[in-house]
């Protein structure tokens, strides 16, 4: 399975040509949509397509994520139902709360099911209540905020700038490091404003988000490079890392590179990006950086 | 298992198959419109007969139009067709 978790693409649940086809497009991560996507009189057709999808294809190096309806709707236990059977990876889980996350739990332990959970965060008592909702599961690998569905509830209009889910993102991001947890920062809906999704992404990088959420194939590729490190960064932390090598030899706790102080914090930092760096190859084992 | 009201599934978009079911006839009966009738008509026809056998329905006309859907889908939306045929809701 891949763990980068860099994008993560809705395809919608009852669409053949897009579910065949749904590792081609590059992302880390489908989440194969049984909700929003599918309209209500077709949510039978969508889980048995997703069933006989699952049991005939086999993704291979692509985290297969499904999500199901919401708690409190009549599709939820249906989804269920038939998700917790499947080879996937993760569910997602829509309009998180602690009382679903436990419900779902629950359904996926009675079975000794191995599938995470990855939580979407898109209403206001959501945002409120995100760090014990996160902490309701040991299967949450994460959460996903969802800032359409987030600025119905604030009665807002979502914008480009998104001022408005600032306080939302920020939330989040702070209860998913405090547990060591993936944010996924919400899609950018606009397919065909390239550079606003660029800005939304790089955005979303700077505060800290880990991977962001896509509703078009055509946005993957900008999402995953935002969030693949650049040779600079590659080379600067492995300068970081050997420093730090060399400092430990001579006992030294804290060293310096270009006139600045290294210390913990950014030993940490650079070994995250070396970690992804080498989990996409950009790494060779002599520590020579290539592209691939 | 009986099919007891005309049912239907799928769509006409590329790569599914539409699919309608209807009850009363002597034996089980396929026709099939494809795009690519003439390299996997056979094949898209065994999938139907086997989910009907599968499901041990014995007395159906199946109509398919086909727009180049793979097996699992064909499975899927002869499985929903059937189910959506054999209840009353």
């Amino acid at each position: 399975m891949n763990e980068l978790r860099r994008s993560l693409l809705f395809i919608p649940g009852n669409n053949p040509g897009m579910l065949q086809n749904a590792d081609v497009f590059d992302a880390d991560s489908i989440i194969i949509d049984l909700e929003d996507s599918v309209s209500l009189d077709e949510k039978d057709a969508a889980r048995i397509l997703l069933k006989e999808l699952v049991n005939a294809i086999i993704f291979k190096n692509i985290e297969l994520i499904v999500r199901i309806n919401p708690f409190d709707s009549e599709d939820y236990q249906k989804d269920i139902e038939v998700v917790k059977n499947l080879n996937i990876d993760t569910i997602l889980l829509p309009k998180a709360d602690i009382q679903s996350v436990k419900d779902l739990d629950n359904k996926l332990t009675e079975i000794n099911s191995e599938i995470k959970i990855l939580v979407l965060i898109e209403t206001a008592f959501g945002v409120e209540k995100v760090f014990d909702i996160l902490e309701t599961s040991d299967r949450c690998i994460g959460l996903m905020l969802g800032g359409e569905d987030l600025c119905v509830d604030l009665t807002c209009e979502r914008t480009k700038s998104g001022e408005e889910i600032f306080y939302a993102r920020t939330r989040l991001l702070n209860a998913a490091h405090a547990l060591k947890l993936k944010a996924i920062d919400t899609p950018f809906t606009n397919t065909n404003d390239e550079a606003g999704l660029i800005e939304d992404t790089n955005f979303a990088k700077k505060l800290g988000f880990t991977g962001k959420a896509s509703i078009n194939p055509r946005q993957i590729t900008s999402i995953n490079k935002c969030f693949t490190p650049t040779i600079q960064e590659i080379n600067h932390s492995m300068r970081i890392l050997n420093a730090n090598k060399q400092a430990l030899k001579e006992g030294k706790g804290v060293f310096a590179i270009d006139g600045k102080m290294v210390d913990l914090p950014i030993i940490k930092r650079a070994e995250k990006t070396i970690v992804v760096a080498q989990k996409l190859g950009l790494i060779k084992n002599s520590g020579e950086y290539h592209a691939n | 298992m009986d099919i007891i009201k005309p049912s239907k599934a799928g769509t006409y978009e590329s790569n599914d198959i539409y699919i309608m079911l209807f009850p009363g006839y002597e034996e089980n009966l396929i026709e099939l419109e494809s795009v690519v009738y003439d390299c996997f008509g056979y094949q898209i026809k065994k999938v139907i007969k086997d989910v009907l056998k599968e499901n041990n329905i014995n007395h159906v006309l199946v109509k398919a139009i086909d727009k180049g859907a793979l097996d699992y889908t064909i499975r899927a939306r002869m499985i929903t067709a059937i189910k959506r045929g054999v209840s009353n809701e």
